[in-house]
């Protein structure tokens, strides 16, 4: 009888050798006559473990990690195909405390399933959703999407509903929707995982979205920094369009049609303008709003542009109904959120949880301190353009609301933990620095405000007419906050101004 | 419609056969595609590992733009080269998740290591140094990738396996 075995074809388990994990796993089976049959999953989001090795069980998938090629031998030896003792035995994945504990909802399927198998998708509610969906009309899958509370978990997290609602009441006879894949915070790898490890849960978002606006054709604009990702999806929209759940959708006499298009390195085409500009083949430069994209998107017709998560959650609200996921979270944060823990953190991963649980909840209980074991010092949350938070704000609430009171913001989830060896200076200095690099150059604040920043910050940090300076970098910062065209020169004072405020030591 | 043998004459005579016929193969696979300016630039750059400015009035006769247009759309992109790079690309993270794991020291030392900074390649013309802004492989920092190969968890000391054992595969360096 064969035993299934699972080997992760996340990138980040990749990156530590999990291929060579399964080649060798592969080569000892076959070596001890042993028949199994391995299965390339998605990742379990706890990377401290990978390579990580599931074997199926009569008690289920008891897990082995981290594995390196040369364990190998010994763990085949020691029994491993049938779940038995080791010292890297982990028990079933389902118990470790880390995956336990998690909500997951958008990220049910991923770790579990070969992802790019549609039947093992179905096997696991995969299209229920958009079944219910093709049942109702687009008014009444726009109103559940609203009633659920979603909101856009790119980071802007503006509501879901709302910006589908105006696109839908947009007259045009074409209109599209655009999946923003262009994952480019520092410490956000969830858009990531998700496309490898569940490809089908965006495309059916897609296609639900569609059917709610009266779009027919979608684009996935990845970033080219994804080459495992843009595999997945190749074989995953492939495979889609020859089973009919993209173009015919299913036999429903309605159309849907998708194209994944490359980014080409631009941190700016993740802000939803200027990737509409990327996607028509121009500079990613960001446009002015008004007109909002649902009303004047791509060419020019009404677009929904939304993030990876937003969408692959739309078939689990579609699936167990608005108030099923609305129950999820706390004020005006419902459902759950990816959050990923990631820098100097001992045990980095995902962890999807319903909103309200506290950020030290998440370095501590989930995370477990630093990597090195020194103290946290500082937690940069939601990418290159969040707050640095000290020790003093761990217990803020993961909520929209509650992280825009502190001047922070939550963003796509992304927390990079920082140990008492960090340079509060450099960082702030860098947020300048990549501002400066990555400014699309079409408003000043932004392009010029970042070098002078850059500047000012050295001359602080040199001890050059010290006062004068600061204050200068602090007029500077508020230029940038309130004339920049979008966020990324309107957010980068974040991570300045927050440095100089909690860790003003750092700048002397 | 232009037709390929029109294009095909106006190619300046700069642009060397072979790179002219993967300049007009992928014209001719994207042209028709709506916003076909970046899956071009794409498989041109897939074929010969940079975008030569060669190209760029080629790219805008077939799409009906200026070459400035062309010109600004191919530099405002950090992944797209105008000069061929060296037989191996390092592209490693300089985001802050890898510098909370020591990116810096990092970097430091590829550049020390290697005899060149960001944007250049070494005189023997086997490796390019390029920064790159986040891969997603933030939980397993330091991050790089070598040859669109990601690899996680690099120290300095790992950074030096990685170089020796992609010199082995070098063929430049089997022929020797």
């Amino acid at each position: 009888m064969s035993t299934t075995v699972y080997v992760s074809r996340d990138a980040s388990a990749l990156a530590v050798g999990a291929e060579r994990v399964a080649r060798a796993i592969a080569d000892e089976a076959r070596t001890a006559g042993a028949e199994v049959s391995i299965v390339r999953n998605g990742g379990r989001g706890m990377f401290w473990l990978e390579p990580l090795v599931e074997v199926a069980t009569p008690a289920g998938r008891i897990a082995y990690g981290p594995v390196r090629p040369r364990d190998v031998p010994g763990l085949i030896a020691a029994g491993m195909l049938q779940g038995a003792h080791h010292a890297l035995r982990l028990g079933a994945v389902e118990d470790i405390a880390y995956f336990k504990r998690q909500e997951r909802l958008t990220f049910a399927r991923v770790g579990v399933t070969d992802p790019l198998s549609l039947d093992d998708y179905r096997a696991h509610g995969g299209l229920a959703g958009l079944r219910r969906a093709l049942e109702m009309s687009g008014a009444d899958i726009v109103k559940t999407v609203t009633d659920s509370g979603l909101r856009g978990r790119g980071g802007a997290a503006f509501p879901t509903g709302i910006k589908w609602e105006t696109a839908r009441a947009a007259e045009s006879i074409q209109k599209y929707i655009v999946c923003n894949a262009d994952e480019g915070d520092s410490g956000t790898f969830s858009d990531r995982m998700l496309m490898e490890g569940d490809p089908y849960a965006l495309i059916e978002g897609m296609v639900i979205a569609g059917l709610a606006v009266g779009a027919t054709h979608g684009f996935i604009y990845l970033r080219c920094e994804y080459p495992h990702a843009q595999r997945a999806l190749e074989t995953a929209i492939a495979n889609a369009q020859a089973h009919g759940l993209l173009g015919a959708v299913l036999g429903s006499g309605r159309r849907f049609d998708l194209e994944l298009r490359l980014g080409a390195g631009a941190y700016i085409c993740g802000e939803e303008t200027s990737l509409l500009d990327s996607l028509e083949g121009k500079r990613g430069q960001v446009r002015v709003k008004p007109p909002l994209p649902a009303i004047k998107g791509l060419f020019g017709k009404p677009t929904i542009i939304n993030n990876v998560i937003t969408l692959a959650s739309v078939p689990i609200i579609l699936e167990r109904g608005a108030g099923f996921y609305r129950d999820f979270g706390l004020g005006r944060s419902r459902g759950t959120l990816p959050l990923q823990l990631a820098g100097n953190i001992k045990r980095a991963g995902l962890v999807e949880k319903a909103f309200g649980l506290t950020l030290r909840e998440l370095l501590y209980d989930y995370g477990g301190g630093s990597a090195t074991g020194r103290p946290i010092r500082a937690v940069q949350v939601g990418g290159p353009l969040g707050a640095y938070l000290p020790e003093a704000q761990f217990d803020t609430p993961i909520d929209y609301e509650a992280f825009a009171s502190i001047r922070a913001m939550l963003g796509h989830g992304g927390i990079v933990a920082f140990d008492d060896t960090v340079d509060m200076a450099q960082q702030a200095r860098f947020a300048m620095e990549f501002c400066a690099i990555e400014s699309c150059g079409k408003c000043t604040p932004c392009r010029i405000g970042s070098t002078r920043g850059v500047e000012v910050i050295d001359r602080i940090v040199a001890n050059q007419a010290r006062e004068q300076n600061e204050l200068l970098l602090r007029d500077l910062c508020e230029t940038m906050l309130h004339g920049s065209l979008c966020a990324m020169g309107g957010l980068t004072p974040y991570p300045v101004l927050s440095a100089l405020e909690h860790f003003a030591e750092d700048f002397r | 419609m232009k037709s390929h043998a029109d294009t095909v004459m106006a190619v300046p005579a700069l642009l060397p056969l072979t790179q002219q016929r993967a300049v007009m193969q992928a014209i001719e696979r994207h042209r028709d595609s709506a916003g076909a300016l970046l899956p071009i630039l794409h498989a041109i750059q897939q074929a010969l590992g940079h975008v030569p400015p060669a190209a760029v009035p080629l790219l805008a006769q077939a799409l009906n733009r200026s070459r400035a247009e062309v010109h600004g759309v191919i530099s405002f992109y950090h992944f797209f080269r105008s000069t061929p790079p060296g037989r191996h690309v390092i592209q490693l993270c300089r985001a802050e998740a890898c510098q909370a794991m020591g990116a810096r020291a990092l970097e430091a030392h590829a550049r020390r290591t290697l005899g060149i900074d960001f944007h250049q390649t070494t005189t023997d013309g086997a490796f390019t140094l390029e920064p790159v802004y986040c891969l997603g492989n933030c939980a397993c920092s330091p991050s790089l990738l070598i040859d669109g190969e990601l690899h996680g968890r690099v120290d300095p000391e790992r950074f030096d396996e990685l170089l020796v054992e992609t010199c082995e595969t070098d063929p430049a360096k089997a022929q020797a």
